[in-house]
């Protein structure tokens, strides 16, 4: 077993080194942070651009694998990942933008986890009455929406809800308010909250929406297969069968989906960010798009590959360890 | 599975003294899979939708009441009504033109990007599967390799710094097929894996067949059935991954519009004009969701296997 798994992480580790390599090579010939001083007016001295851009590590005049070499210097030797243009540290900037995204996430991936499995197992014991079509149309139509639609229209409810009720009852700009609180006690706290009920209702959604599918595909599976058949045969209550030989069985894939998701949390949800002005991790991959950011998005690249690796490594450790047809030997 | 023997429905005959004789027809799988696709009903208005829309998309200059460049210059920021179905925006426009030309677009892009890369994941999971050894271990290898980079912001790096003008929608078109072909590509290969063991595959291989001439006559038809659907599952994928780089801008640019870049201007204004907004991101949702209802439809009606209830 740990040999199997170092084996896998080490793969994994060369895995990512290339491909956030191959990343830093893209950015690097694509992105033109020059432009970024070119624009100003008045215009600079295109010595002290330069300086600029060489402190930064990201000026074109210098031989692309110079710069190459300098920038897995300072990775490997002092854990830097480079600056921005205008002086900002990156590594910096994104240990903080992680929990914003974390804040952000975690609630609406948990409630879409629970009701998603809960929604596909229930419609799967229900197949084809009334309840599993309708619920079955409703995943299909929030399949289909993406969540900067649904982001948009709970907003557009909100409003109108806050205008009816008069007061400012859902909030829906950043984590919390910048002015001064009311008085009562737990303000800051009840403040959260309200910011937070939206974001969360569109990530709940999201995250059930294939979620659901996915559980009422394995559960019909399971519900179907010859063991519950026998268990039923033997004399089970049908409750029992259901909920200790298929949901059981049917619960391991879903496991490892989970798993697989849990590291992606802190990579963040960059159109729920946009839309309800987080500044977490996605956006700060869009913002250092946008601003000609190379070290920046090249950060957010390596990030966002260390989560997939780390959510398919606990996925790996699931799947050994809860399915019996799985020999690492 | 080419001939399947349904047994019809026992006729009664006149008389009705003499005994039951079940007559039984042959069925081409032509007949059997049409059968199996109209009596999923989804599927059928999915179907009948896409129809519609791709009717609208090619047609609409010539049905609708207005273009989408034609100014009401008595109608500015108004809501739905008999004369502009959707409402018009700020400068005067119909939204309906404009959402019908973006979506015009988004089809286009979606279906080119289905087609690329389904055909990319059927040439490399097939060929990885046959040919086997080094050459399968070096595609695992990529297919790992850019699964673990986030796809949206290649992409987009891509979108920001590279040309511009008439023709920069179709590099989009190139990147969401080259980061969207890998999974299919992996269900490509364990299908042809068990297809490559089979005899007349041998059989065409002693005979002295080429590999690539071996891949497209033997193999890869075998598993048409599954790259029908990836290619109708795909155009979804394509439409909405487009729609969401357009709507940090990184897709189709001006002066071209797609839903997606039309979405993301009409989201500024939801509280002064939702309709802005809202008639093309339905019509987004309504063509995914018809999509989603083909692919499935046609899945249980292309699969050997599926157990899609009723006879046959």
């Amino acid at each position: 077993m740990a040999r199997y798994l170092l084996l896998r992480i080490a793969n994994y580790v060369v895995l990512l080194f290339i491909a956030v390599s191959l990343a830093w090579v893209l950015a690097q010939t694509q992105l033109h942070p020059r432009q970024l001083f070119e624009i100003r007016n008045p215009p600079i001295d295109p010595v002290s651009v330069e300086n600029i851009l060489r402190a930064a590590n990201v000026s074109d005049q210098v031989p692309m694998w110079d710069r190459y070499v300098t920038w897995i210097k300072g990775i490997v030797l002092h854990w830097d990942w480079g600056s921005t243009p205008g002086g900002g540290d990156v590594g910096e900037e994104i240990g903080r933008r992680i929990w914003v995204s974390f804040r952000l996430v975690t609630a609406g991936w948990l409630l879409g986890t629970v009701i998603g499995v809960t929604l596909g197992a229930w419609t799967a014991v229900r197949q084809y009455r009334i309840s599993d079509r309708v619920v079955t149309a409703i995943v299909l139509l929030l399949v289909a929406t993406p969540s900067y639609v649904t982001g948009e229209i709970s907003k557009m409810i909100a409003t109108t809800i806050n205008k009816g009720v008069g007061f400012q009852l859902f909030l829906f700009l950043g984590e919390k308010s910048t002015g001064t609180l009311p008085g009562y006690p737990l303000a800051e706290l009840v403040d959260r909250v309200q910011h937070m009920v939206l974001p969360t209702l569109v990530l709940t959604l999201l995250g059930l929406a294939g979620l659901s599918r996915l559980q009422r595909g394995l559960m019909l599976d399971a519900l179907g297969s010859d063991f519950v058949r026998t268990a039923r045969a033997k004399g089970l209550r049908e409750n029992k069968a259901v909920m200790k030989h298929a949901l059981r069985t049917a619960l391991i894939p879903t496991g490892t989906y989970f798993a697989f998701q849990a590291a992606s949390l802190f990579v963040g949800a960059t159109y729920t960010e946009r839309i309800f002005s987080f500044h977490g991790m996605g956006m700060y991959g869009v913002d250092t798009i946008s601003k000609q950011n190379i070290n920046g998005i090249v950060a957010v690249t390596a990030f966002g590959g260390l989560c997939y690796l780390v959510g398919a490594i606990l996925a790996d450790i699931m799947v050994a360890f809860l399915d019996p047809r799985v020999r690492l030997s | 599975m080419t001939d399947f023997r349904i047994a019809e429905e026992p006729e009664l005959l006149e008389g009705a003294t003499a005994p039951i004789v079940a007559t039984s027809k042959r069925m081409t799988r032509g007949q059997l899979v049409r059968r199996r696709f109209l009596r999923n009903r989804g599927a059928v208005i999915g179907l009948i939708i896409i129809g519609v829309l791709v009717f609208l998309a090619l047609f609409g200059g010539y049905v609708l009441p207005w273009q989408y460049d034609q100014r009401d210059t008595t109608q500015y920021y108004k809501p739905p009504s008999a004369a502009h179905l959707f409402g018009t925006t700020q400068a005067g426009f119909d939204v309906l033109a404009m959402t019908v030309r973006g979506l015009g677009k988004s089809l286009i892009i979606g279906f080119m990007v289905a087609l690329i890369q389904t055909t990319l994941a059927a040439l490399i999971g097939s060929s990885a599967a046959y040919i086997g050894g080094w050459y399968e271990k070096a595609w695992l290898w990529v297919i790992d390799l850019m699964l673990v980079l986030p796809s949206f912001f290649l992409i987009a790096i891509v979108s920001k710094g590279g040309p511009k003008g008439q023709y920069a929608w179709l590099l989009l078109v190139v990147m969401l097929a080259a980061f969207g072909w890998q999974l299919s590509a992996r269900v490509v290969r364990s299908l042809s894996m068990s297809v490559k063991e089979r005899e007349y595959v041998a059989a065409a291989r002693f005979m002295g067949l080429s590999t690539p001439r071996l891949l497209v006559r033997h193999i890869i038809p075998n598993i048409a059935s599954m790259l029908i659907v990836d290619v109708c599952l795909g155009v979804g994928y394509a439409i909405l991954g487009e729609a969401g780089l357009s709507y940090f801008g990184y897709g189709v640019q001006a002066p071209d519009t797609s839903l997606g870049t039309l979405i993301s201007e009409g989201a500024l204004s939801t509280t002064i004009a939702p309709w802005i907004f809202l008639a093309p991101a339905s019509f987004l949702v309504l063509l995914v969701m018809a999509v989603n209802a083909l692919g499935d439809g046609l899945r249980d009606a292309l699969d050997p296997t599926s157990q899609s209830g009723g006879q046959a």
